[in-house]
Formats: C-alpha cells, sequence, structure tokens
C-alpha cells in the first residue's frame, strides 16, 4: 500500500469522479457532497467500468408495494448488469458477502503535510498552501 | 429400488378420484343435488386426464369398469400396501376448482371435502387429504378453510396451478394468510382452468404438449410468488409443487437470480436471493421425477439446486409416472432418500406428527 495524490481539491468538484490508475489498478474517486470516496472500477461479476453507472439512492421496502428511497447517492449501478454496489464499502446489495468490490480510503490533506513525503503525485506539483486528496491504494 | 426404502415413508401426492357427480350427492346441499339431478351432467373430472390416456392410470393399476383412483381398496392395495407407506396425502382434482361459477365451484369442492374425509379418511388410518378450495372465489375459499382446519386430517391446501390471474396477486392473498394461521402449506397441482392457453404463446394441437408445457406455469406462478411479495408477507408460508417435474428447477433458479440481481429496485420486498426464498418456502413432490434414469445425474441436479431438503416422496397413483417400485433412481445417496421418504415430508406437513393414532 502507497499513498497517492488525486488531485487539488479545488479542482475535484462536487458531484464528479475521477479515475486514478495506481499499480495497475483502476479504481474510481468519487466526491459526493464534499466526501469522497473511493473503488475498484471493475465489476466484479463481468468487468464492467463501475464509473460509468447510475450513482443513486437504495430502494427498500417494508412490505410488499411499499417503496422507499434511503442513501441517497451511495449506490452505485453497474452499467453493464445493474448490479447494486455500495459506495462505501464496495459490497454488492445482491450478496454482500460473496460479492464486493474493493474499497479505498480516500482522504484530504494540508499540502505541507504531503510534501514531506511518502506521497506520490506523479502528474502535478503539490504546494503547500493547498489541500488534497489523497488516496491509499 | 426394494421396499424397505419406501416402508413407513410419507406418500405426499396420490389421487383418489370421484368417478361420477353421483358419488357426491349425499355430500351435496340439496339445491346443487337438484341443480346437477336438472342438467343431466355425470362427469365433471378435468380433462388433464383423460379416462384412457396412458398417463392417467398405470396399466396393472387398471382395472375394468373402474374409474382410476376411484377404488379404496385397490388405492390401499397399490398405493399403501406395496410401498408400505406410513401416511399418504390424498389430492383430489376435481371440477369444483375450475368451474366457471364461483357457487357451483365452492359447492362441488365442500362436497369433495366432506367426500374424501367420510369414504377415505374414514375409512383408513394412514389416509390425509388436501383441502380442496374454490380460487375462483378466495373469500370462499377461506370459509371452505375454516370449515375444514379443525380436522387435522387435512393437512393441505390444493389449488391447480393455473387459475385466473397470477398466483402473487393479491386476489390470492386471504388464501395464504389462512394457509399460514393454520399451519396448512398451500399445494400447487399440475392442472388448468383454461381461462388462458396452457402455454405463455398460445394453444397447443396435443395432450403432449399440454402437459408436458406445465412446467412453464409452474415457474411464471412460483416468480409470482416471490416477486408480488407473498413470501415476504407470510414469512411461514410453505408452498408445494405437486406433479410439477423437478429437472427444471435449477435452470429456472439461474434465471431468477441473475435477472434480480439486475432488476432488484423494482421489488425491493424481495430482500434476499429468490434462490433462497424457494429454497426456504417452496416443496416438490418427486413424481415425476423427469431426470434421467440415473442416480449420479439426479444427485448432480439436486446439487445444482443446493438443498436436500425440497423433495417429497410422492408415487402419483394411480398416474402412470414409473413401473414396480422405482420411485426414484437407484444410486441416490441413502441420507438423501431417507430425507426425501420421511424426513422432509413430516416437515413440511407438521400436522402430520399431532394426528398420530
Amino acid at each position: 500500500m502507497s499513498k497517492h495524490v488525486v488531485a487539488p481539491v479545488t479542482e475535484f468538484l462536487d458531484g464528479t469522479h475521477r479515475l486514478v490508475h495506481i499499480n495497475g489498478r483502476t479504481i474510481a474517486v468519487f466526491n459526493i457532497d464534499g466526501e469522497f470516496f473511493g473503488i475498484a472500477n471493475a465489476c466484479p461479476h463481468q468487468g464492467g467500468s463501475l464509473c460509468d453507472g447510475h450513482l443513486g439512492s437504495l430502494v427498500t421496502s417494508d412490505s410488499p408495494g411499499q417503496y422507499r428511497l434511503e442513501r441517497k447517492g451511495e449506490i452505485l449501478r453497474c452499467p453493464w448488469h445493474g448490479w447494486e454496489f455500495d459506495i462505501r464499502s464496495g459490497q454488492s446489495w445482491c450478496d454482500p458477502k460473496r460479492i464486493r468490490t474493493r474499497s479505498y480510503q480516500v482522504d484530504v490533506k494540508e499540502g505541507f503535510e504531503l510534501v514531506k513525503g511518502p506521497y506520490v503525485a506523479d502528474t502535478f506539483t503539490v504546494s503547500v498552501e493547498d489541500r488534497y486528496v489523497v488516496i491509499e491504494a | 429400488m426394494h421396499a424397505t426404502l419406501t416402508s413407513g415413508a410419507i406418500d405426499c401426492d396420490l389421487h383418489p378420484a370421484v368417478p361420477t357427480i353421483k358419488a357426491l350427492m349425499p355430500y351435496l346441499e340439496e339445491h346443487w343435488q337438484d341443480a346437477f339431478i336438472a342438467r343431466g351432467i355425470d362427469h365433471f373430472n378435468p380433462m388433464s386426464y383423460p379416462p384412457n390416456a396412458p398417463l392417467t392410470c398405470r396399466p396393472d393399476w387398471r382395472e375394468p369398469g373402474v374409474f382410476p383412483g376411484s377404488d379404496l381398496t385397490a388405492l390401499q392395495k397399490n398405493a399403501l400396501d406395496a410401498f408400505g407407506t406410513r401416511y399418504a396425502i390424498c389430492n383430489t382434482v376435481y371440477g369444483g376448482q375450475i368451474a366457471t361459477s364461483e357457487t357451483m365451484g365452492a359447492a362441488m369442492c365442500q362436497a369433495v371435502n366432506d367426500w374424501i374425509r367420510a369414504e377415505w379418511l374414514d375409512r383408513d388410518h394412514r389416509l390425509r387429504a388436501s383441502i380442496v378450495v374454490p380460487p375462483q372465489d378466495p373469500a370462499a375459499a377461506v370459509e371452505e378453510i375454516e370449515r375444514c382446519a379443525v380436522d387435522q386430517r387435512f393437512v393441505q391446501i390444493m389449488l391447480p396451478v393455473g387459475v385466473e390471474m397470477m398466483l402473487g396477486r393479491k386476489f390470492y392473498w386471504p388464501i395464504y394468510e389462512a394457509a399460514q394461521r393454520h399451519n396448512l402449506p398451500v399445494g400447487l397441482h399440475a392442472g388448468l382452468m383454461y381461462r388462458f392457453a396452457p402455454t405463455s404463446t398460445g394453444w397447443p394441437s396435443h395432450y403432449l404438449q399440454d402437459y408436458a408445457s406445465i412446467t412453464q406455469t409452474f415457474e411464471d406462478q412460483l416468480l409470482s410468488l416471490v416477486s408480488q411479495g407473498v413470501f415476504s408477507k407470510f414469512e411461514d408460508l410453505t408452498v408445494v409443487l405437486i406433479e410439477s417435474g423437478v429437472t427444471w428447477l435449477p435452470g429456472f433458479l439461474w434465471r431468477a437470480v441473475k435477472t434480480w440481481r439486475g432488476v432488484r429496485p423494482e421489488v425491493p420486498w424481495v430482500k434476499e436471493s429468490p434462490a433462497e426464498t424457494i429454497r426456504r418456502h417452496v416443496r416438490l413432490t418427486a413424481q415425476p421425477i423427469d431426470a434421467p434414469a440415473d442416480g449420479a445425474q439426479l444427485g448432480r441436479i439436486m446439487d445444482q439446486i443446493g438443498s436436500d431438503d425440497m423433495l417429497l416422496f410422492a408415487t402419483d397413483f394411480p398416474h402412470w409416472q414409473f413401473d414396480g417400485r422405482e420411485v426414484l433412481p437407484p444410486g441416490l445417496p441413502d441420507r438423501l432418500v431417507e430425507k426425501i421418504m420421511i424426513e422432509n415430508p413430516l416437515r413440511t406437513y407438521t400436522r402430520l406428527e399431532g394426528t398420530v393414532q
């Protein structure tokens, strides 16, 4: 595991996602209302690109014919076959014990902490005055 | 298979038959006695089992001049004594369950239930029966359940698998509520009310198509029960598929689970894989066992189903599904056979243990 700088917070807008490539893995990082989440982008079913799926709510029910929306904006549906994944844990809804996509710790760090290392920022320069989105992968 | 394997077994599907409406006369209300005589129609057995079709009666169980299944002595000799059966559940397939008139249907069902009690259950302590109810009128069906359920020898409620609507509809829920409250499984028997074509693409030309295609109806109704939330609402309900065949189940479960995973939000009350729900709530009589005559292959199908709890021994007497005593293909593990013969039926029909005499 190593720590990687994804982007400056000011450039990673709310409601968007980015793909990062770390050690051969493709990880989707999401900003949902200022909270950041990272999951392996390949669906464990057949490898669909999860970040291209619909990010919506969890539909639940108390009894047949009743619908309730929970976890608004935190459930990602694979664009290929519709399997649902919890963006926080990476667990599937259909079979949470056996089917999951890996989730990664994503944090926001001050620039002055990052310049000390051991962070990896390949494509841009980290400045001490800014804040950055950082993933451990 | 030697006879000892079925000794003490519980036969979960056999068919005493009403030979003609005359047999029911003593059990019909006055108005209906009069009405049936006035109509002059004698035979209300559904055409799912034409009297001379090979399937309708095993050749060595046929007796000249006797309507197949209508003679108690023959049933005792061929079905009970021959297999060493401890209990046997009588499922009478008759016109009351398919009549277009709700009131005539209810009257015939009520008469069949009183007839089976007086002429069969009272005359052999090994016999138990399903309550036949009119699916045309669920309120009348519930009344009939309340009337019969006090007699613990009634161990199930029976409906034809093909009725006027999909069985998951709320129209039928009062029946499931009563079934759960009285600890009675709902048995769905092969057979249709023929309000719709028996295949999803139209009317077949031949009996072969009609009988073989019934598994489609079982699949449709099973998925209706799951996806319309019957098992979510009635958590203790058991449904028994009777004469449904078995080997279609693995492929069906696979399709149901795969599709559910993709469209789960449209049925959020289905909170687990349909396969898990079905393994817990659904049982199947193991006749016809529509598998290759090789226990190893059936064993593989059982592995694909993923449960040893689901199959129930049945002879389907007098229907011709097997010869001799070959009720199961040879080579099945002893433990599985034991479960099919005794344990699974006792767990499914919990009223059986309460009625030991």
